[in-house]
């Protein structure tokens, strides 16, 4: 009888190691994958309902434990099995539910197949669970080592992830992730010593996996992306695909009708662009790669954009490009005989592309001799360097899509905040021009707040008529802002003027400007912009965001959500219109952000309560009151929310310092879990109630000297090379993280003496506030920042030690 | 021989009963149009001072009334035809929500001697109401099996004054040109100025912006007299005033 449960003191370390790696890698990769067939707000929406599935394990477990607990190795075991068919067979079905987010508020069977998707998406989570769950229930005298193996496995499958994303296209990670899955089953067989046989069903999960067609794990994207909707267009085809972690590339050509991407092109321009090659990332955001044979003549269309204005006003100037891409801002600056040209951009398969695939084609622009390449992070390259510049032009890198339906409103940007335009405007030379160019939103928004950012950075800077240093001008599509450290000259206005006058391009602020010159050649209902500027510009800015219906408060580092646009007092005003009137001007990003954490809470309540309801109804009062006691929901649901807020606070806090939003992620991550993992495994070496009050000390003193010296300690080491900078960053991390990863492993040695039946129940309750939690904890940073809710974070750690302090008493 | 006798009145009765029933699924549609219509015309009422017209004109009331928009839509969509919402047609395109279409075509002006260019055909509802309006309507689809399905769907409902052609719209239709009205309904980061040169002067151009979905504004290209051009944004939407009304 292999299948009954065995005495067997060693628990299967090796095995949860491994299934946590590959359940972490697989959170990452599904959001991958959706991010590429859906998009990026929907993925995140999707993949934490579906982390879910971690507090549906707990209550599966509760309720089912003794049954489990009998048949423990066949239980563990057949749970990694179902864990690796599921993580392939699950996506594979959720892919073919004809599920189209678009349609979700006019067509009410969306939301059916999204809870198709949701019950799909859960099961791998929820099998991956149960096997740490088991594990824990039937270890209970080794609960430190189990969580430390658990943590140290998500650590690595965070690291190994991003790296192997780079290799692998991500339906092969997903073969990869259940082969791997195989991997686990054998090393729980060995471990639990279960009959041979059982490897033989490894191996087939391990070989199945490459064996099915590559058309089976074919991704199949909305047809409502832009890519499958350019793929309509006779001829035009992806001739390559590049992977990584910042998306999936598609370099696109389409030889019979012509890519024609210009923004903010002048309705007075007569030139048809150049042949181009679109480039989308994960089927989103076109951008393109402009052929340029050398004549610079056939550039002369972009001299007839919005974002060509400082050109007009500069001569011959030095420039830096943030965000150059395909390089269509490096050929606007070469077209305007720029001197020197610095490129800054950030993903090198981009790079890659411009530089050696399409070199003949782009003009090999990357290596003229007065362009220098920087592939990194805008502001950890400006930070880095001291060299000043007469023009800082900052390109339109979003597409136009997403930006107008407010999908970036959950995106950090550190580009837009008040210290980014300081920074800028600090490494310009005296009479240099900051140009920023955003795309045109009716009501405005991004535009009038970025305005706003460049009025407070010119006020911290000391500058006191910041009115004076602005000008602003509009296409129908597109407005570009310009902003001087000095005030702008009478000759410049005089430039200005005349550059939009023969592009009927409007003005829309400069000092001294009045109404009649505004709203002229692209009219809107009312002098939108004209009017917003004005009043930003003026002592009455306050009143005027406290009106605006939209949220036009700058951005800082500490809430770094410039397109977080949302008020909402005034959603319900936005519902309400007729027809479904309002649903353009509703910023989707945060809608969905509440939309997933109500959904969160619900599930949450049910994966809490609702087995403990079943479960107690077999039980006698005693028992009832053993299991239901307030000790084990507001320990567990306390710690999830507090660990979760620091690590995502934290995470954003080391991101701005390491540059690169991926390798931060990825470093911090890894850090955190694998530290937190040898906390856990050393906090087994004290007392209980002593080992708890260390715990909640060191992380307090961490936190606490952290939020005061962090920025300080960042400023001094920013412009130290990446190596150093990785290094700092985890010694920065280890005593937080060490201390982190003690509270959970001793809150359930503790239930392990005094409510053993509860400890699957813990952990599930841990699971769901953990995903509640970092829902949670972005709407807590849209709204109030991440120093609030590192605050927050270490008030759920002091109560939670209270909790356990009265408890042990 | 019983057995064919009562065949004979089940194959009666069934073809009795698809008759009333497409009888009764035309009445269905019809009332589900002026209802629409109805609907529209409120929309219409409602966002009139920001696209400039309060009411609809009888010509375009008339034209949306004709229109069959269940035969435009995919089959089993048809029960959705005659809801204000867009619809999917395929190839990631949609049928555009009513409301959209009646109000671009009340912005168009259309005169009854027009000459009028569309750039996206989709599934050639706009060209079959422009059709009704004017004599001439020529229509451009980049979507090769679309504009196929479009000429046919126009040719056997019998829209003969539409000319549906597969072509990039960029370069509009210069054999035809100079056009009354032109309406863009494909995405462009720019105004193509082949399609400006087109238009005639005193003549208007329409884009719809924002995704397939979502409309969120409408772009009047409009070329005065002395051939200046100048664009004007249409919120259709009641949403404003943007400050100081709460």
């Amino acid at each position: 009888m292999w299948l009954q449960g065995r005495s067997i003191n060693t628990p299967p370390l090796l095995a949860i190691f491994l299934i946590s790696a590959i359940t972490l890698a697989y959170e990452v990769l599904l959001t991958r994958l959706f991010s590429i067939i859906q998009w990026h707000h929907f993925a995140y929406m999707i993949i934490s309902i579906a982390l879910l599935g971690y507090g549906a394990s707990g209550s599966f477990l509760m309720v089912f434990q003794n049954r489990l607990k009998a048949y423990v190795s066949y239980s563990l075991t057949a749970n990694i099995f179902l864990f690796a068919i599921s993580s392939i067979g699950c996506f594979l079905m959720a892919q073919q539910i004809p599920f189209n987010p678009l349609e979700l508020f006019w067509d009410r069977s969306q939301w059916l197949w999204l809870l198709l998707i949701y019950l799909l998406l859960i099961l791998p989570f929820f099998f991956s669970a149960n096997c740490i769950g088991l594990v824990f229930l039937c270890y209970k005298n080794k609960i430190n080592r189990i969580y430390a193996a658990d943590l140290q496995g998500a650590a690595t499958g965070a690291l190994v992830v991003v790296i192997i994303i780079y290799w692998f296209f991500p339906s092969d990670i997903l073969r990869i992730i259940a082969s791997a899955g195989g991997v686990a089953v054998i090393l729980a067989t060995i471990n639990q010593k279960l009959n041979p046989k059982v490897i033989t069903l490894a191996l087939v999960t391990i070989i199945v996996p490459w064996l099915l067609p590559n058309s089976w794990l074919a991704l199949n994207p909305s047809e409502y992306k832009p890519l499958s909707q350019t793929l309509q267009i006779t001829d035009t085809k992806v001739v390559s695909e590049k992977n990584g972690p910042m998306g999936l590339l598609s370099v696109v050509e389409s030889p019979t009708i012509p890519f024609r991407h210009v923004p903010g092109l002048s309705l007075t321009n007569p030139l048809e662009p150049p042949q181009q090659i679109a480039l989308f990332s994960d089927g989103d955001g076109m951008s393109v790669i402009t052929q340029f044979k050398g004549d610079i003549s056939t550039l002369s269309y972009l001299a007839n954009t919005t974002s060509a204005l400082p050109y007009h006003v500069l001569h011959t100037p030095n420039v830096l490009i943030l965000g150059a891409g395909g390089g269509a801002d490096v050929l606007q600056a070469m077209y305007h005989q720029a001197n020197n040209i610095d490129a800054v951009e950030l993903n090198e398969q981009v790079v890659a592309l411009v530089k050696n695939e399409y070199s003949i084609f782009s003009g090999d622009i990357y290596n003229q001799n007065n362009v220098q390449l920087h592939t990194a992070e805008a502001r950890g390259f400006l930070a880095s360097t001291t060299q000043r510049y007469d023009l800082i032009q900052m390109a339109l890198m979003d597409s136009f899509a997403a930006s107008s339906a407010g999908l970036y409103a959950l995106n950090e940007s550190y580009l837009y905040t008040v210290e980014a335009i300081t920074l800028y405007l600090q490494r310009l030379t005296d009479d240099g021009v900051l140009s920023l160019t955003r795309w045109i939103k009716l009501p405005p928004r991004d535009t009038l707040k970025l305005l706003a950012t460049a009025k407070q950075a010119l006020l911290d800077l000391g500058v006191s008529n910041p009115e004076q240093h602005i000008a602003l001008i509009r296409s129908w599509n597109t407005a570009t802002l310009v902003i001087k450290r000095v005030p702008l000259s009478d000759n410049e206005i005089q430039k200005i003027l005349a550059f939009c006058k023969k592009r009927s391009f409007d003005l829309a602020y400069y000092p001294a400007i009045s109404s009649e010159e505004t709203n002229l050649y692209n009219v809107l209902p009312e002098r939108y912009y004209f009017d917003g500027a004005r009043a930003l510009l003026s002592s009455n800015a306050e009143q005027y965001f406290d009106d605006y219906k939209y949220n036009l408060k700058p951005a800082t580092d500490d809430k770094p959500y410039f397109f977080n646009f949302l008020k909402w007092q005034f959603l319900p005003e936005i519902i309400s219109l007729p027809a479904g009137q309002g649903l353009p001007l509703i910023e989707w990003g945060s809608i969905i952000l509440v939309i997933t954490l109500l959904q969160a809470l619900l599930l949450s309540l049910i994966f809490i309560l609702l087995p403990v309801w079943i479960y107690d109804r077999k039980q006698n009062k005693q028992a009832r009151e053993n299991h239901f006691n307030t000790f084990v929901i507001s320990y567990f649901i306390l710690l999830g929310a507090a660990f979760m807020f620091v690590e995502i606070a934290f995470i954003q806090k080391f991101i701005l310092f390491l540059s690169h939003p991926t390798y931060a992620i990825a470093v911090v991550l890894t850090g955190f879990l694998l530290f937190a993992g040898m906390g856990s495994a050393y906090s087994r070496k004290w007392t209980m109630p002593k080992a708890i009050k260390i715990a909640i000390a060191g992380i307090c003193i961490c936190a606490v000297f952290y939020l005061i010296f962090l920025s300080n300690i960042f400023h001094w080491f920013i412009s130290a090379n990446d190596i150093v900078k990785v290094v700092l960053s985890l010694l920065l991390i280890f005593p937080l993280a060490f201390f982190m990863g003690m509270p959970f492993p001793l809150g359930l040695n503790l239930l392990a003496k005094i409510s053993p039946e509860t400890i699957a129940w813990a952990w599930g309750i841990n699971g769901c506030a953990s995903v509640v939690s970092a829902i949670a904890a972005t709407l807590v940073a849209l709204n109030y920042g991440f120093t609030t809710i590192i605050i927050m974070a270490l008030v759920f750690y002091l109560l939670a030690g209270l909790f356990f302090i009265k408890k042990c008493q | 021989m019983i057995h064919l006798f009562y065949l004979d009145r089940v194959i009666t009765i069934i073809v009795l009963s698809l008759f009333i029933f497409s009888s009764a699924c035309a009445d269905d549609f019809s009332s589900a149009r002026k209802k629409l219509l109805t609907e529209i015309q409120l929309d219409v009422k409602r966002t009139g001072f920001l696209t400039g017209k309060d009411s609809l004109n009888s010509r375009v009331v008339d034209a949306l009334d004709k229109v069959p928009r269940h035969k435009f839509v995919r089959p089993g969509d048809e029960k959705y035809a005659y809801e204000n919402r867009p619809l999917r047609i395929g190839y990631g395109q949609t049928i555009s929500q009513p409301y959209i279409v009646a109000i671009m075509t009340e912005l168009l002006n259309v005169d009854a001697t027009d000459k009028i260019l569309e750039i996206g055909t989709g599934s050639g509802y706009q060209a079959a109401i422009l059709s009704v309006l004017t004599k001439s309507v020529f229509s451009i689809e980049i979507i090769e099996p679309l504009a196929k399905q479009a000429r046919l769907r126009l040719s056997r409902l019998n829209y003969d004054n539409v000319q549906v052609r597969m072509a990039d719209g960029y370069y509009g239709w210069e054999d035809e040109a100079p056009f009354d009205a032109i309406v863009v309904t494909a995405a462009a980061t720019h105004v193509p100025p082949p399609l400006v040169n087109q238009l005639k002067p005193g003549g208007i151009m329409v884009i719809p912006v924002g995704s397939q979905f979502l409309t969120q504004q409408l772009m009047l290209v409009e070329k005065s007299s002395d051939g200046t051009v100048r664009t004007r944004q249409v919120l259709p939407v009641s949403f404003v005033p943007l400050t100081g009304a709460h």
